[in-house]
């Protein structure tokens, strides 16, 4: 948790100081917020600090372009809901819906994520530092584009459950770096899970392979930036092993009905 | 293994009538016709036959005539064919059975059991053809009390009413998606809602790009599945709908069978070529009613708060009390969808078994937001079972808003209810994505026949409402008065609160 | 309260989903209410304003050997008929009305509370333990009572408030700036029965139990009727009345260890408990066969509390939020981990509950009876 920096202590709400827009977010409704980062946007600022986000929801909803958000703080669910492009920075933890529908963008999370993080993920890249709850991946998507979300902890179950496309990098670089999630790739019929060591338990519809090359330079491009942005060794990480997981059938429900 | 099965159908050729044109032939997408070279027949395996009546009418001849299989077992009320072929049919799959459109058990139309009343000596009925009638409708939030203030003496609005559908008509097209119908039945669907001021809702599965011009009047869907969602879809629409569920197939999420997920499709939807489209049963940012509130502002916050957010349920058992949750939950538009509400596919045994008729879900929500004072703070919309614009007005006295129909449409485009709707082989070109036999469909034409039935219904609505003696639609909102029961017990009459013909 | 004018719909359970939050100090230190007010209102988005409450532990140390009872009455008829019924099975060493004041709360009944403890000869008469008098006592009155009468809070020095608003208003409607525990159990409601009624608020509360409940138990109708045969009348038409009755007929009178009752309540799936050792497996089977109608199905996120534990837990698959975490001598659960940071910003740990996992917070030392 970072406190206010010294020099922004006393700002009440709205500092603008370099063209960056520093916003005290202690007591603010999620819409006083959301509006006035909204307001801010149209008059063509790019770059934001928020502190003190405490439960926050819809943080860049539905926004576009090329904008910067740094959080300090714990904002609420669906961050990012809906977004389309813009750098999301969180320096504490995240709660449930992070990155939901997401068509374009970034959010790097330094610490953990809730439930259902990706949802839905359209584009666009999530990396997660530590640990994220369950259903990570749901349905993500993936047509000429491909969505990424990278986890460096451990996930919860139904890891990439009705995956269609996109990338899903399972670290488990926490605890005792043991896999955990059960029904793993439930109903997946798209899409790929890299996981580092043993995956443990697959459900309906996803198979375990092996990794070839292809696989080994999307994984370890996707690596470096994780080792970059969370100041991980990369040199120690791109020895690791890991087996991809993938749709047993690209329909895996196709006998299920008559 | 031997299929058991019997055709459910048989197809009657009369030979002397029949040219051999083969016509028939090139308009069965199911294989049914064919043509026997060296006897210089046309014949038929009726087997294949799912009673579309697409040749019939093809015909040039009149040479066809399909008929159910006189060969049936043997009668029986509890083990009826239905029932014994479903059986033969898992038996040599092992797979659950798969069907489209509505529910056809009978005794759930509760319409044809209400009547409507007419003006008599004590008021005068209006003439609609001379006199005005007005169908004009808003749909959203309206609040409990305007707020006013004066200035100098002028009066002047204080009230920022939430944003308003306004439609022409209290008919809508509901929710079909691109996938489950192809771009032509959207296109024929939305052009007809721009001609006639009303809205057609574009389903599940995205918006195509060639329909964005047509935003105004179309409400785009947000489903489980998320297909197609994107921040300008959102804000290209007129409202959003979160589909929770429908009537169809309650408690399961959307299924768009591999058959119809085609290149088009699938790019839409971001999912691989020939994949079955599943939504989840649940939306996985939804799992109790704080989290519809959740997804309600998130659709507001991403727009801005310019457009309704409307939230689409199957009516269930607790119909009433999630209504008033949803009421509460910032949404301005409730949908409930009934028991026989259509589908593109569903589990034959959740079609038929799962669900409440609209005819009491309404009466019992309306009643219920009314007890609790918030009718205002939402509209009603209800669908799955209106065939005709006496089951709209119906429907509006029992205190509806407005309907959507969807069977309804596609009749009037050419759909025959056969049911295959799941195969992707529709041969009247809506439920199919397959380019060939799309192209069957001219949007123009469709649009016109859409247009022609709205119109139809406006003047028949308007005879009616005339009949009762009230020139405003808004005077038969919720106006049980005008209802009675015929053949319903008491208790249905009391759910219904219409008291018994002849009361 | 919960009279027919206010609760008119005569459906089973309502449906109501909600912000938990619960902090407990393991040295057992009392603190005030400072904290958890401000936390449980950082989730004011998760609630509607139609239900709000507390569960306050080691706020009557003075009495700590006497049942607290908190009751709401309709009427003042409704009042003499419940106090005759209490003089008559009770030693009542005070009753008082409950200390409020002025706040925006929704249509407050009577409520007062009674320092009582059992007279022996009747409980000896019907030979039943001092807890086990107190329950059938309670369950009588609420049962008789029904729509006039609610007996509810009826541990030793704790006590619950509840009723129609939100968390912070009705904390300043009970004055709860006034009192110091040592745990607080903190709920807020977005019922969807309404307009709310001030039973039907959380915790719910039987003894020192303390349910607060987050989604809806599909299984309400196989888990009611379950207790049911156990002498557990459910009156409330809420699906959180379960939870307390379960947990009380397993740990209390079942004395089944804590940490085996997630294993009733969100056991393992069949295909996991066939893989386990011989021991294990047979113990799980049994538990899942004898305990079948105590399976809560359905999305919930629960926290449960009695003297010295606080026990969160969440449904088996992951359909509620709960985040505990642990901070020097507090130990805290909440549905949103804002709702901690806001009130501790630096935490030791803090984690997710998975699907079935239990997390408890206990008081090092004994507190109390």
């Amino acid at each position: 948790m970072v406190d206010l920096p010294k020099t922004l202590k006393e700002f009440s709400r709205l500092k603008i100081e370099n063209n960056v827009v520093n916003i005290n977010s202690m007591e603010m409704h999620y819409h006083e917020l959301n509006t006035l980062i909204r307001d801010l946007v149209r008059k063509g600022f790019k770059e934001f600090n928020l502190y003190n986000v405490y439960g926050q929801r819809y943080i860049g909803a539905g926004l576009g372009d090329n904008i910067t958000f740094r959080l300090y703080g714990t904002p609420g669910n669906d961050l990012g809901i809906f977004m389309n492009g813009p750098n999301i920075y969180v320096y504490g933890n995240v709660e449930d819906g992070c990155g939901n529908t997401m068509n374009d963008g970034l959010i790097v999370v330094y610490g953990h994520a809730g439930d259902i993080v990706g949802y839905s993920m359209r584009g666009g890249k999530i990396f997660i530092r530590d640990d994220v709850g369950y259903r990570a991946g749901i349905h993500m998507k993936g047509y000429q584009t491909t969505p990424v979300l990278v986890i460096g902890g451990c996930a919860g179950d139904f890891l990439g459950e009705y995956m269609a496309g996109g990338i899903i990098l399972l670290l488990g670089l926490s605890g005792n770096g043991q896999h955990e999630t059960r029904f793993m790739g439930a109903g997946m019929h798209g899409g790929v899970i890299y996981v580092r060591g043993k995956p443990t338990h697959l459900w309906n519809g996803a198979k375990t392979m092996d990794v070839d090359e292809n696989d080994l330079q999307v994984i370890h491009g996707l690596l470096k930036q994780f080792c970059t942005l969370f100041n991980f060794d990369f040199s120690k990480m791109v020895k690791e092993e890991f087996v991809k997981i993938v749709p047993a059938s690209h329909r895996p429900y196709g006998k299920l009905y008559t | 293994m031997r299929s058991y099965l019997l055709p459910e159908y048989v197809v009657r050729r009369d030979v002397k009538r029949c040219n051999k044109c083969k016509i028939c032939i090139e308009q069965c997408t199911y294989g049914v016709h064919y043509y026997d070279e060296k006897d210089d027949y046309v014949l038929s395996r009726d087997e294949n036959c799912v009673n579309c009546q697409r040749c019939v009418v093809f015909c040039p001849k009149r040479a066809i005539v399909i008929k159910k299989n006189p060969v049936s077992y043997r009668k029986n009320y509890h083990w009826t064919s239905e029932a014994i072929m479903a059986i033969k049919k898992q038996a040599e799959t092992g797979s659950a059975i798969l069907t489209g459109m509505g529910c056809d058990k009978p005794n759930l139309t509760y319409w044809d059991k209400l009547l409507l009343n007419a003006s008599q000596v004590t008021n005068p009925s209006i003439d609609p053809l001379r006199e005005p009638i007005e169908l004009r409708t808003y749909l959203g939030k309206k609040g409990k009390q305007v707020e006013l203030a004066s200035n100098g003496g002028d009066v002047v609005l204080e009230t920022e009413l939430a944003p308003q559908l306004q439609l022409e008509i209290p008919v809508m097209f509901a929710a079909m998606s691109y996938g489950a119908v192809n771009l032509n039945v959207q296109e024929a669907l939305v052009r007809a809602a721009v001609e006639c001021g009303t809205y057609f809702n574009c389903g599940e599965g995205g918006l195509h790009p060639s329909l964005y011009k047509y935003g105004d009047h179309i409400i785009v869907q947000v489903a489980s599945g998320r297909f197609g969602i994107h921040i300008e879809y959102l804000k290209v629409g007129a409202a959003i709908e979160i589909k929770i569920g429908q009537g169809a197939k309650p408690g399961i999420g959307g299924h768009l069978p591999g058959e119809k997920v085609s290149e088009e499709i699938a790019k839409m939807r971001m999912i691989p070529v020939g994949t079955d489209a599943l939504s989840p049963a649940p939306h996985h940012d939804i799992y109790s009613i704080e989290d519809l509130k959740q997804l309600v502002y998130a659709l507001k916050e991403a727009t801005e708060y310019i457009k309704p957010v409307a939230v689409k349920i199957a009516a269930v058992h607790n119909v009433a009390a999630i209504a008033s949750g949803i009421a509460r939950s910032g949404a301005d538009i409730i949908v409930i969808d009934g028991v026989r509400g259509s589908t593109g596919a569903a589990p034959k045994v959740i079609r038929d078994n799962v669900g409440i008729p609209v005819e009491f879900a309404l009466a019992v929500v309306d009643e219920r937001l009314r007890n609790e004072g918030i009718r205002n703070e939402v509209s009603i919309v209800v669908s799955g079972s209106i065939r005709n614009s006496a089951d709209v007005v119906k429907a509006i006295a029992l205190g509806a808003d407005a309907v959507y129909i969807g069977t309804a449409a596609l009749i009037a485009m050419g759909c025959t209810v056969c049911q295959r709707c799941y195969t992707g082989k529709c041969p009247w070109g809506i439920a199919t994505t397959n380019p060939r036999i799309s192209k069957r469909l001219n949007p123009e034409e469709a649009s016109r026949r859409l247009v022609n039935l709205l119109n139809a219904w406006s003047i028949e609505i308007k005879e009616m409402l005339g009949g009762m003696g009230i020139n405003a639609i808004e005077s038969l909102r919720g106006n049980r008065e005008q209802l009675r029961g015929i053949g319903l017990s008491e208790s249905e009459l009391k759910i219904l609160n219409v008291k018994p013909a002849g009361m | 309260m919960w009279n027919g004018a206010n609760n008119p719909y005569e459906y089973d359970k309502d449906t109501g989903a909600c912000a938990l939050f619960g902090m407990i100090n393991v040295e057992g230190k009392r603190f005030p209410s400072k904290d958890p007010v401000r936390a449980i209102s950082n989730m004011r988005e998760r609630g509607n304003g139609l239900g709000s409450g507390f569960a306050v532990y080691g706020i009557y140390p003075d009495y700590r050997e006497l049942y607290a009872f908190h009751v709401m009455y309709l009427n003042h008829q409704a009042k003499r008929d419940v106090e005759k019924v209490l003089e008559e099975n009770f030693r009542v060493v005070l009753s008082e009305e409950l200390p409020t004041k002025e706040a925006k709360v929704w249509n407050p009944p009577l409520i007062w509370r009674y320092f009582v403890e059992p007279l022996t000869s009747k409980m000896r008469e019907k030979n039943l333990t001092e807890d086990d008098y107190v329950v059938k006592n309670v369950m009588r009155i609420n049962t008789a009572e029904s729509g006039r009468a609610l007996i509810f809070s009826s541990g030793k020095n704790m006590g619950v408030f509840k009723g129609v608003g939100y968390p912070e208003e009705i904390a300043e409607y009970f004055c709860l700036e006034e009192y110091e525990g040592y745990m607080w159990i903190c709920h807020n409601r977005y019922p969807t029965n309404t307009p709310g009624w001030w039973g039907g608020a959380h915790p719910f509360n039987l003894l020192d139990w303390a349910v607060a409940h987050n989604g809806e138990l599909s299984s309400y109708g196989t888990n009611r009727r379950f207790l049911a045969t156990y002498g557990y009348e459910c009156t409330m038409q809420t699906d959180t009345e379960v939870l307390t009755y379960a947990f009380d007929l397993l740990v209390r009178r079942h004395e089944i260890p804590l940490e085996l009752v997630p294993k009733i309540l969100t056991p393992p799936f069949w295909n996991e408990i066939d893989c386990m050792p011989q021991r294990q497996r047979q113990l799980l089977t049994t538990l899942r066969q004898i305990y079948s109608g105590l399976l809560m199905n359905g999305p919930f996120s629960i926290i449960v509390a009695r003297h010295g534990q606080m026990i969160g837990l969440v449904d088996r698959i992951k359909l509620r939020p709960l985040t505990a975490a642990m901070k020097g001598n507090f130990f805290y659960l909440s549905s949103e981990e804002a709702a901690i940071r806001v009130v501790q910003p630096t935490l030791d740990k803090v984690w997710n509950l998975h699907g079935g996992e239990i997390a408890v917070g206990m008081v090092k030392v004994p507190v109390l009876v």
